[in-house]
């Protein structure tokens, strides 16, 4: 079979749960063989085994870490170039897209972002994307070169098929040009105990609606055990951190159940949210174009429907 | 300094935006399209670094790609202030993906002789977000992307992100690409004066010829990718609407959810 590069997506060792679907995806494409760049490879060890890598590459150069995303990408086209994998899996997230593209320079090899399904095909994989504000679904593949797809959080559930990879370390060269953007300075976000929004599978967003007081929204999602999201408006007004931003210039979310609160429905929150499987919304005006996309919608004021359905969801749940 | 913008013309999100039968590429020709509405940040950085360096021989010019109403997303740049447009037009680059895009763009802003390349975050049609790396790669520049915050002091270019797990500040030195987001500032309207002006300005329109490119480099040709099949996404069957006049809104909703086993 032919080798599949899964580039892992973790924090000090602490496997993301994208990496165990990309894991996942690989073995339809072939032997999924791990990519760790950074410190923790033994920690990473178990879960990666568990979801069916059969080698795992470890890069520790030091430098890997300093300098943005360029010498990773030029690590990776290295290892590709030993490997000569049929695919290059990656998360779609900021770092993973600007590693993807890079690769795709360096490989001369088409580059798919945004998968939300990837399924082995005659001609090599078949991607699916959702576009246009999740207004049309598209299949596509890669005609040249190594497929690179960057794929997105929830593409597939991951399914375990334990192996015992050994680990392999890898020594890379980074070039000059690559090191020529440092972060000077990286402040961590805190941690707030609730699930990783695009990983969630349920989300309470909050919007202009709330007056800025999200209270009733983090009540609500944490009786859910939910995510918390929120709209452009609540995070221009500075009530909520960008991070949670749900939308077109935010994180596009497609959890089993997204809940807007105070939110009207403007098209470019529709696009981070719109492929959510079941939609409900609270809000004062019954002409808010978010009731256009509802399973379930509540017209009234929030701050009275959600304080009492979260006491309602705590009751049942107990 | 040479500051060079990279704007997108793309269907407005706000009416059809529809793919061609023939070939599963998105309708450019037939349908209203404008200045990707993130890009209008990357013009904003750009008119902004140049007001702030104070110096006479700032110049900031929009850079586009793309088929001939694209001509559009230059004249609106050049109406919010920038000095100079490059239109790049060839009917060959019509299907063009990513790769095949940034290598356009890379040779223009190689013969551009640019020290700073501003881009969007991301098209709002493809918003694949890959391009300016892309750029930087084949230009062999720095790149500081998704810039929330953009400083620019002597050679030295600062930004701030916000990201997934930080809050990061990120240095490079001139000549840099650089991306900004919709965090970064509050882009300007045209003012009267600016749109009489623009008129003025120069736009110069090049071919594939003029970028020592030939067709079989771009377009549907030379795309690594290609999109197979697309389907449009039934619509949503109406939902259930309750009014919450009596209060009984929060216990039909938790009924809604546990009918539907979110409890
Ligand atoms: C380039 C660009 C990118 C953008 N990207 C994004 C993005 O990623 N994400 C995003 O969200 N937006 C984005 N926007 C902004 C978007 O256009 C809207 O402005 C924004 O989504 C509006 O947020 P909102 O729904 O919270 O506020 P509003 O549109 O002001 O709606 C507030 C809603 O709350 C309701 N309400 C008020 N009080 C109550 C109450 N007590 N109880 C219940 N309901 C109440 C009102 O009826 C109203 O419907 C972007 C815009 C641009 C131009
Ligand atoms: C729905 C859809 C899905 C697509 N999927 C893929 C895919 O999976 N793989 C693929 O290779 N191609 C894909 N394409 C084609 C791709 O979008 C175009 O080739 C495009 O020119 C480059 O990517 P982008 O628009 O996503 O730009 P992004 O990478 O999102 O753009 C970032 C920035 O680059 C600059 N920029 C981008 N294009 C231009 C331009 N023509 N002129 C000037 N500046 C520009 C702008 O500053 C912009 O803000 C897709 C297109 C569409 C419409």
């Amino acid at each position: 079979m032919s080798n599949v590069l899964v580039l892992v997506d973790h924090a000090a060792g602490a496997v993301r749960k994208t990496t165990a679907e990309l894991l996942t995806i690989a073995r339809r494409l072939g032997d999924p063989v791990a990519v760790f760049i950074g410190e923790g490879v033994s920690e990473a060890l178990p879960a990666l085994g568990q979801y069916g890598a059969v080698k795992v590459i470890a890069l520790s150069n030091p430098e890997l870490g300093q300098f943005l995303v360029a010498p990773k990408a030029e690590a990776l086209a290295q290892v590709a170039a030993k490997v000569e994998p049929s695919a290059i899996l990656i998360s779609s997230n900021a770092e993973g897209k600007e590693i993807a593209a890079r690769l795709a320079v360096k490989l001369d090899s088409g580059l798919i972002t945004d998968a939300v399904d990837v399924e082995a095909g005659d001609g090599g994989p078949v991607t699916t994307q959702s576009v246009f504000a999740g207004n049309f679904t598209v299949q596509a593949k890669v005609t040249h070169g190594t497929p690179i797809i960057t794929v997105k959080p929830n593409a597939a559930t991951p399914e375990a098929a334990q192996t015992s990879p050994e680990v392999e370390e890898f020594d890379v060269t980074i070039s000059d040009t690559a090191k020529t953007a440092k972060i000077v300075e990286s402040k961590p976000r805190e941690a707030t105990g609730r699930p990783e929004l695009t990983e969630a599978a349920i989300i309470v967003s909050g919007g202009r609606g709330t007056g800025g007081d999200f209270g009733p929204i983090e009540a609500f999602a944490d009786s859910l055990g939910a995510a918390v999201g929120a709209s452009r408006a609540a995070v221009d007004s500075g009530w909520y951190p960008h991070a949670y931003q749900v939308g077109q210039t935010g994180k596009t979310v497609s959890p089993q159940l997204y809940v807007a609160a105070g939110i009207s429905g403007a098209i470019q929150h529709r696009a981070g949210m719109q492929t959510s499987k079941t939609i409900i919304a609270i809000n004062k005006d019954p002409e808010a174009p978010i009731f256009e996309l509802v399973d379930f919608g509540v017209v009234g004021d929030l701050h009275k429907v959600l304080p009492t359905a979260t006491e309602e969801v705590t009751k049942r749940k107990s | 300094m040479k500051i060079v913008v990279c704007a997108k013309f793309v269907p407005d999100a706000t009416a059809d935006r529809r793919f061609r039968s023939e070939d599963n590429t998105v309708d450019r020709a037939g349908v209203d399209g404008l200045l990707s509405e993130l890009d209008e940040y990357a013009v904003e950085t750009a008119l902004t670094v140049k007001e702030a360096g104070g110096s006479e021989d700032g110049e900031v010019t929009v850079l586009t790609v793309g088929p001939e109403q694209a001509a559009d997303a230059v004249k609106k740049g050049l109406q919010m202030g920038a000095d100079a447009g490059v239109h790049v037009l060839d009917d060959a680059i019509h299907g063009s993906d990513a790769v095949a895009t940034s290598l356009i763009l890379a040779k223009a802003l190689a013969k551009l002789e640019a020290d700073l390349v501003v881009f969007g975050m991301g098209s709002t049609d493809g918003g694949m977000g890959v391009v300016p790396a892309m750029v930087s790669e084949r230009l062999g520049l720095p790149a500081v992307t998704l810039g929330s915050e953009v400083t620019v002091e002597g050679q030295t270019v600062r930004i701030r992100r916000d990201g997934d797990t930080a809050s990061e500040t990120i240095e490079g030195t001139l000549p840099l690409v650089l991306s900004v987001s919709d965090q970064a500032n509050e882009p300007r309207y045209p003012s009267f004066k600016g749109i009489m002006a623009a008129k003025k300005k120069p736009v110069e329109t090049w071919s594939l010829a003029d970028l020592e490119l030939t067709a079989d480099q771009v377009g549907g040709s030379s795309a690594w990718t290609e999109v197979v099949e697309v389907t449009a996404r039934p619509a949503r069957t109406a939902g259930t609407i309750v009014t919450d006049d009596d209060g009984s809104g929060a216990a039909e909703l938790v009924e809604f959810l546990s009918t539907n086993k979110f409890l």
